[in-house]
């Protein structure tokens, strides 16, 4: 969009002659703001030092001086983009409105309507579950807030007697141990300060450090009674790690992520650091466009292999599934997709509420298609069966 | 040339001149870290000339480039300074042995002496604050753990560092410094803030096409047109790994050792493996080089 062959600038001054400079800058820093890009002072001060290094004559230089200070991220290049041409030239975005950009990290997808309406025979089965996998997008926001007092019971429950430790992986960082291998500078700096005489040799042995945990937790419409819980258990393993490392330490936060996964992917792992849970689901619930929708479980774990997975989130991590498996159509692209993470990740688990109700049989298309490349699978319908769920992650 | 460039027009003539061509605004994001003194923090995927930029601005303004490879776990000890330690106990030895019948070994003196210079293991991070002019190349910081963000933060915010034994040691002129990441993990608020930010896209044919022709002048002109229009097509196909301008040098080089005049469906097919490095993705392209070769 921006003018830049090279060969010279545009020049073209971007402050009218006889305005404040610096408050039309500041202003523009406000606006980019408004537009959902996380501008600090620090960062608006940075673009003034930037915008008087290349001068206000430039439009082309300003567009990349604010470019470089007031974003941080790919994200914001978009509202950053919009906000400059708004600001620059018309003059349309104002501070404080609502901005349509406030959605962060929805993966936008293409929408259902080619897939192929009609019932097979194991649709006729899961009558209780049909509605759920339908093709439009339920575009709404659901209050998490609403659970009635016998769940919220079950979820208290659960949570105070759930042992929530994470799997270990090997750390490189080395530790001091009683046997192992021999810790050359220590024994000899031992020997320094005794002069040069010789005594015990002193040994190490490679650390540990908790292997990350990433959720995908389905929120369709036939996932519905169990995202919530399933999200709670979530949140305690992400408050777990978090405090384990000092409360809201950045080392704690990188090691769960989570993600909810329905006609899009969404990571609301920021707003599963809520201390509280309610704050925290409330949060997700916010950022989540697509609860109670249907699925398109294959395109959607794509999304996330190709965004996240591959770039290292799913890379030696224990992934954590939870979906029913629900998948219209064709299952190609969801057993290509689940082979995929089950090579990235170090184990990957699929938690399916519906397995834990009697008469169960994986024969669904789609759960069938992916069993194969699942290390564990594992119910989700219960008490019970999340404690399995979490030894499960202990021990992987 | 040597020093930092007049402005954004020169840096990006001196970068040119090093058979680098810059991303659409990257020139002038880097000549205003130069001019403000910050780290400029530099995010794409993969193959898309991140590194390369560091290499190439090092060239163009005479300096050393240092360059430090991040890694999960990597320390501060790894990345500033260490002591040999080997050598200094060979040394209190050498001290010990020296000394006459009855004479007293100085103990403040030789103490002095243990932690001289000639014990220091510089290390990246160290280096470049003690040469001038130089860049400093923080590869894939991604990589590291939040710890050593946290330590980076500290360094690239004072530019210097303190060494109990010897003092602090402050950069002359600051080093230019040029973080990397491929977002495999989100880079902390506080390093970002720290940072110009930049995102490096894929560039567009027309350039793909200079660059080629630039890196590799040898090539025949053809032949990189026709590279970097088939690599422009892998990357709209939705492939695990989509090539970097990384992967079409690579692929020309192979064409030039076959000498290949032309990419055809049979020459394509078999230097495949220089663009594509998943076996799913190799079977996909396989079967449809017609297509992504036509016209």
């Amino acid at each position: 969009m921006r003018v830049s062959s090279r060969g010279g600038p545009v020049v073209e001054p971007v402050v009218e002659p006889g305005a404040d400079v610096v408050e039309v800058l500041v202003g523009f820093a406000a606006t980019v703001r408004a537009a959902g890009v996380p501008v600090t002072p620090d960062r608006t001060a940075a673009f003034l030092a930037a915008v008087a290094e290349v001068g206000v004559d430039d439009r082309d230089g300003v567009y990349w001086a604010g470019r470089s200070t007031l974003c941080g991220d790919r994200d914001h290049l978009r509202p950053y983009d919009l906000a400059f041409e708004a600001w620059f030239t018309g003059r349309t975005v104002r501070q404080g409105r609502p901005n349509p950009y406030q959605r962060p990290h929805a993966t936008a997808m293409a929408s259902l309507g080619d897939v192929p309406r009609g019932g097979s025979e194991v649709e006729e089965q899961q009558e209780t579950v049909r509605a759920a996998a339908s093709d439009t997008e339920v575009l709404r926001h659901r209050d998490v807030g609403e659970l009635d007092d016998a769940a919220r019971d079950e979820v208290r429950r659960l949570l105070a007697s759930l042992d929530v430790r994470q799997p270990l992986r090997r750390a490189s960082r080395r530790r001091r141990a009683r046997h192992g291998e021999l810790d050359v500078r220590r024994t000899l700096r031992e020997e320094l300060r005794r002069g040069g005489e010789p005594g015990p040799l002193r040994w190490t042995t490679s650390g540990r450090r908790p292997r990350r945990v990433v959720w995908l937790v389905d929120v369709s419409g036939s996932m519905a009674p169990y995202a919530d819980v399933l999200l709670r258990l979530a949140h305690t393993q992400v408050r777990a790690a978090a405090e384990r490392r000092g409360a809201g330490s950045a080392r704690g936060r990188a090691r769960v992520e989570v993600f909810t996964i329905g006609t899009r992917l969404t990571r609301v792992t920021t707003a599963m650091q809520h201390r509280d849970v309610e704050a925290a689901l409330k949060a997700a619930g916010e950022q989540v466009p697509d609860w109670s929708g249907g699925t398109r479980l294959g395109e959607v774990l794509r999304a996330f292999a190709d965004r996240w997975g591959q770039r290292g989130v799913a890379r030696g991590a224990v992934l954590v599934i939870c979906s029913d498996g629900w998948e219209r159509g064709d299952t190609t692209l969801l057993a290509e997709q689940v082979e995929r993470l089950h090579r990235l990740a170090h184990r990957l688990v699929w938690v399916n509420p519906h397995r834990g109700k009697l008469g169960y049989e994986p024969v669904q298309a789609g759960i069938a298609a992916v069993l194969p490349h699942v290390d564990d699978f594992v119910a989700g319908h219960s008490v019970a069966s999340y404690v399995e769920l979490m030894e499960v992650l202990a021990g992987a | 040339m040597n020093g930092a460039p007049e402005s954004a027009e020169s840096l990006a003539d001196a970068l040119l001149s090093t058979g680098y061509l810059p991303d659409e605004g990257l020139a002038t994001v880097a000549w205003l870290a130069m001019r403000l003194q910050r780290p400029l923090l530099l995010e794409g995927e993969p193959g898309t000339g991140k590194t390369a930029l560091a290499e190439a601005v090092a060239q163009a303004t005479g300096a050393e480039l240092v360059r430090l490879q991040c890694y999960e776990g990597i320390d501060a000890s790894q990345a500033l300074y260490d002591w040999d330690v080997t050598r200094q106990v060979l040394h209190l030895r050498a001290i010990e042995a020296s000394r006459g019948e009855g004479e007293r070994v100085e103990v403040e003196a030789a103490e002095k002496s243990m932690f001289d210079e000639r014990f220091l293991l510089e290390r990246p991070v160290l280096r470049a604050l003690r040469t001038t002019p130089s860049v400093l190349l923080v590869d894939e910081v991604d990589r590291s753990d939040d710890e050593f963000e946290a330590f980076l933060l500290e360094v690239l915010s004072t530019y210097a560092v303190t060494i109990p034994e010897l003092g602090t040691v402050r950069a002359e002129t600051p080093p230019f410094v040029v973080l990397t990441s491929n977002r495999t993990r989100e880079v902390h608020d506080a390093l970002k803030r720290r940072c110009l930010y930049h995102w490096v896209e894929h560039p567009s044919l027309s350039r793909e096409i200079d660059i080629l022709r630039t890196r590799l002048p040898d090539v025949p002109p053809r032949l990189a047109e026709q590279v970097a229009t088939a690599a422009h097509r892998l990357r709209g196909e939705g492939l695990l790994k989509p090539p970097g301008v990384a992967e079409s040098l690579d692929w020309v080089r192979c064409l030039v050792e076959l000498g290949a005049r032309d990419l055809d469906t049979q020459t394509a097919a078999v230097t495949l493996g220089a663009v594509l490095k998943y076996r799913e993705d190799a079977d996909r392209v396989r079967g449809d080089l017609d297509r992504l070769l036509a016209g």
